[in-house]
């Protein structure tokens, strides 16, 4: 056993963890944070993505005792729940439905909160390379493609030339109402 | 009823709006119940033993070492748990002769397919479970495998060597025999002489369904009722199942479908895990779970498709279709899963499709072998039957030297010709096939592509254009009760809903369809707020709960909005009519001078009313009610549909094919989906695009490989090939509307509609950007290296071999690499 204090959305936490415990078995098991979910053994799903120190990890990927001293955010402390508030990532997703079943959905925003951070002005290009680590069975891609861009276009891009991103970049598409 | 036509929305009517999904503030948040984060008290965890060998005897387990490790609390084996473990059914032998080997969750005498679980090992932790498990010392006898599905027909060597066969059932219909159309054996042998036949054999290659949420399942057999939390699609069909194979009573079982991530038809089984761990559960008298790991899932989860088709199509020399003649084999694998045969059987009534063959033969030899058992995906016996009829509708039109739109425009139903009875005895409600395919032309831009793809041609480019066509329709809505009787199958099609009023004003739907992501909460709060007049966020859709939801047949073949829905339009309706009279008694008016609008009772022609909500409240108080009514408004309907429905679409796909390189690159593609009234087309648009993608998948990147011992290669995403976001494109999606007469909110099912269509739109656009290369068919998937040696040979580009990737050990690529992986 080995004894390991991080920080996970905010709070500390101190644990005594097996070598070889995954930091995802980590935080659903020890501390409950069932939001993060495990989609396979092999590192290509992507549904466990997190931010370590700020930058997307897949924690199916990472040892816990890899994570002491660091500071982990889930898509739990993403945004701040007590008020139901939403970050720009997870309002877009909802807005334009770039989820069914929601399995792949917190890895998927994580990663996008990521992608953006590095690139907040991205190309459907450069979001679609961004996101390959990241399956998802339901939603065909396309409108998790358009919630990156549409979240991409409230986040302060202001000012940059944008090629008109919410839209440009996806085929219009129209649905009979 | 054929004429296109809008659907109509009022101003304030929810059906019809973008409405943001009710389920998705948790889904977003990751405040979620997926079976793998229940935790209960005491509760131990399952690791499996399965079999690496494809077929052998089981001679002996010795599970001593297993159960000296730390923290294990027992090890069983299928001897250990005898009929406790009930036993896996089929719920569709689809002939009365049917062979169907007996299915134990846990055999202890012979195993069928790698993958099979022989033991089971309980701990307190997961890990420890698993560690223990590689402990259990097994002894096999191998034994020789039946693998390969056309060797396997000619019962070379028998999957079940008692049943003295591989042989399962042999179903056949006849258009000549049922009276549904003429002789197709005559109708080719004319065509041979003065016509045209076109003959083609088509793999449809062996699919897993592949869902995010790997299968879990917990059982706690603590309370008065045995509760089971599972990621299943069918959490009524599941509790009925075991109770009838267990012998515990169906009312002491009570089985929760908790937020499920994903099915498309892989979670509409009764699993061998969950059998043994309801028994383990009920042995121990402890709480337990079982989580399956991707590998695990990818081996031993059904699969899907694998069919060889052979079809001939007869036609004229002007292209008018005159018969069409299929010879399926299908690969059950090692038993015949609930639906199992039935699969291709549902496609039996679709290889016409919505062509006017004149004369029509269907015939499937359904197969075992010592392969994982499969069962429906996606589209379930629909793609393949679609797949094969819009290949060949394009493969005459080649042969003629016509468009294939055209050709297909020659032979198909006319708007003004339904409703029409097909060559295969259904009768399709509505549709309007020039509308769809004249909207998607305009969509894709059909005549400038052409147009650049003859430019191509001509100019020798080595990147080549090609234009794929699909224009399906498929039935959906499973399923009218008296039909599933005739076609042997074991179970109705009805589905159930309740509604409750509450005092607060608030009201409950129940709806015995299982929602696995698909939305249910939010469309059939919807359809509700517009029946009843209440607030939309006023309704709260409950389901997968046999408590809560008792009745129910749950989510498989697009049925939930078409049947799930009509029975909650059937309960609200009795819901108002029981507010009337009770309505009449507080606005002291007749029944007969009441009218009901926008959730409202008012007495015609003053300002007297009540609002229904108000009804619900008084009823609860019951101070005040009439004589001879109950004091509830709580109603409930069952639905039985008449019909299924049949949505329909042009789909026009545009690949761009490197043929030095044998690459392929989607440039475009556009589908015009005639799926009747929309509830909500954010949730219809989402719908499409995943189906879409994965019908493309097939054609593009999916194969479930076995090597030649019988071992499932592609047994991780590593080399299972699931798209990625970097794979694909967007879509470009529109709709035509022709609502179905067989349900009275006029809609069809949309939930497999972009899966089926897909596929040979895909194949269509490779071949033609081929065929002046004589290429007629590159088999499924397309990968570079098929596309190559079909451009250097003219030839479907064969089987896949060895492993779909190189593996870790460069002597043997591909092999031995995921050893140990899922044991």
């Amino acid at each position: 056993m080995a004894r390991i204090t991080l920080k996970v959305d905010g709070s500390t936490v101190s644990d005594d963890v097996e070598p070889r415990m995954l930091l995802v078995q980590y935080l659903r098991e020890k501390l409950g944070k069932t939001g993060t979910v495990i989609g396979c053994d092999t590192s290509n799903c992507g549904a466990c993505t997190v931010h370590l120190d700020g930058t997307s990890v897949k924690s199916c990927n990472v040892l816990a005792v890899q994570a002491d001293g660091r500071e982990v955010t889930t898509i739990e402390g993403l945004a701040d729940t007590v008020d139901d508030e939403l970050h720009p990532v997870q309002e877009a997703f909802r807005e334009c439905r770039g989820l069914q079943c929601g399995f792949c959905t917190p890895g998927m925003i994580m990663q996008s909160v990521d992608l953006l951070k590095d690139n907040p002005d991205p190309s459907e290009e450069e979001i679609r390379l961004g996101l390959e680590g990241n399956l998802c069975r339901c939603t065909g891609y396309h409108n998790i493609v358009k919630a990156v861009q549409q979240a991409a276009g409230q986040s302060g891009a202001a000012g940059r030339h944008r090629a008109g991103a919410t839209t440009a970049g996806a085929p219009a598409e129209e649905v009979a109402e | 009823m054929t004429a296109v036509q809008e659907p109509a929305v009022g101003a304030d009517r929810e059906i019809g709006r973008e409405r943001r999904r009710k389920e998705d503030a948790r889904l977003i948040t990751g405040r979620t119940r997926w079976t793998d984060n229940i935790v209960l008290p005491g509760m131990l965890h399952l690791a499996m033993v399965r079999s690496p060998f494809a077929h052998a005897s089981i001679v002996s387990i010795d599970t001593s070492e297993a159960e000296e490790a730390p923290n294990v609390v027992a090890v069983l084996t299928g001897a250990d748990l005898g009929e406790a473990q009930g036993a896996c059914i089929n719920a569709w032998a689809i002939t009365e002769d049917q062979v169907t080997p007996p299915h134990l969750p846990m055999p202890s005498d012979r195993v069928a397919f790698a993958g099979e679980i022989v033991a089971v090992v309980v701990a307190r932790s997961a890990a420890e479970a698993r560690d223990a498990a590689e402990l259990v010392d097994v002894e096999y006898d191998e034994l020789p495998a039946a693998l390969d599905l056309k060797e396997a027909a000619a019962d070379t060597v028998l999957a079940h060597p008692d049943l003295g066969t591989n042989k399962s059932a042999f179903w056949k219909f006849d258009s000549a025999e049922a009276g549904t159309g003429g002789d197709v054996d005559e109708a080719i042998a004319a065509a041979r002489t003065d016509g045209v036949v076109i003959e083609r054999e088509y793999r449809q290659q062996r699919l897993i369904p592949a869902f995010m949420e790997p299968r879990s399942v917990v059982v706690d057999p603590t309370g008065e009722q045995h509760t089971i939390w599972s990621a299943t699609q069918v959490p009524h069909i599941l509790r009925f199942a075991i109770a009838a194979t267990t012998g515990v009573p169906e009312s002491k079982i009570r089985v929760i479908a908790p937020d499920v991530g994903g099915g498309f038809g892989g979670k509409l089984q009764q699993t061998p895990e969950e059998m043994i761990a309801f028994a383990v559960g009920r042995r121990l008298g402890k709480p337990v779970k079982y989580t399956e790991t991707r590998s695990e899932s990818l081996l031993a989860a059904h699969h899907g498709r694998d069919q060889w088709q052979k079809l001939t199509l007869s036609a004229e020399k002007d292209g008018t279709v005159t018969g069409f003649k299929v010879e399926l084999l299908a690969d059950l694998g090692a038993y015949v899963a609930i639906v199992g045969g039935g699969v291709p059987v549902l496609g039996a009534f679709m290889f016409n499709a919505i062509y006017k063959f004149p004369a029509y033969q269907f015939n499937c030899q359904t197969v075992l072998t010592n392969k994982t058992w499969t069962d429906a995906y996606r589209g379930a016996g629909r793609p393949e039957a679609t797949y094969a009829v819009e290949r060949m509708m394009s493969e005459l039109a080649a042969e003629l030297g016509m468009d294939p739109l055209e050709l297909r425009e020659k032979n198909w139903i006319k708007h003004e010709e339904f409703p029409f009875t097909t060559v295969a005895g259904l009768e399709y409600d509505t549709g309007n096939y020039e509308a769809a395919t004249a909207k998607a032309k305009e969509l894709f831009g059909y005549d400038e592509l052409r147009a650049e793809q003859a430019r191509r041609r001509e100019s020798g480019d080595p990147v080549q254009l090609g234009i794929g066509v699909s224009t399906f329709t498929e039935m959906c809505g499973l399923a009218p009760s008296r039909v599933l009787g005739q076609l042997n199958y074991g179970a109705g099609g009805w589905e159930h809903a309740s509604v409750r009023m509450l005092a607060t004003g608030k009201v409950e739907v129940v709806t015995g369809a299982s929602a696995h992501g698909q939305g249910h909460e939010t469309a059939f709060s919807q359809i509700v707020a517009d029946r009843l007049g209440v607030p939309f966020d006023d309704v709260e859709g409950l389901h997968g709960d046999t408590q809560i939801a008792h009745k129910g047949l749950d989510t498989y073949g697009s049925r939930s909005l078409v049947v799930g829905g009509e029975a909650l339009v059937k309960a609200v309706d009795k819901v108002i009519e029981k507010a009337r009279p009770i309505a009449a008694h507080l606005l002291e008016a007749s029944v007969d001078d009441l009218e009901f609008a926008d959730g409202r009772f008012s007495v015609r022609g003053t300002d007297s009313g009540v609002a229904i909500t108000e009804i619900a409240t008084a009823v609860f108080a019951a101070h005040d009610y009439p004589e001879g009514v109950e004091p509830s408004l709580d109603s409930e309907a069952t639905y039985d549909p008449v019909n299924f429905n049949y949505p329909h679409g042009t789909h026009l796909c545009a690949m761009e094919v490197d043929t030095e390189t044998g690459a392929v690159r989607m440039r475009k593609y556009a589908c015009v989906d005639d799926i009747g009234t929309i509830i909500n087309p954010l949730i219809v648009s989402g719908q499409v695009h995943g189906g879409l993608v994965q019908g493309i998948a097939q054609a593009l990147w999916e194969e479930a490989v076995y090597d030649d011992a019988g071992t499932l290669v592609s047994g991780s995403f590593v080399d299972y090939l699931l798209p990625t976001a970097a794979d694909t494109i967007s879509f470009d999606v529109d709709h035509t509307s022709s609502p179905s007469i067989t349900n009275t909110l006029g809609t069809k099912g949309v939930g497999e509609a972009g899966t089926i269509a897909s596929t040979p739109a895909v194949i269509n656009a490779v071949v033609d950007a081929l065929r002046h290369l004589g290429v007629d068919d590159v088999r499924m998937p397309a990968t570079p290296s098929r596309v190559y040696a079909a451009i250097q040979g003219a030839s479907a580009g064969g089987a896949t071999d060895g492993a779909a990737m190189p593996h870790f050990d460069p002597a043997e690529p591909g092999r031995s690499s995921t050893e140990g992986a899922g044991a």
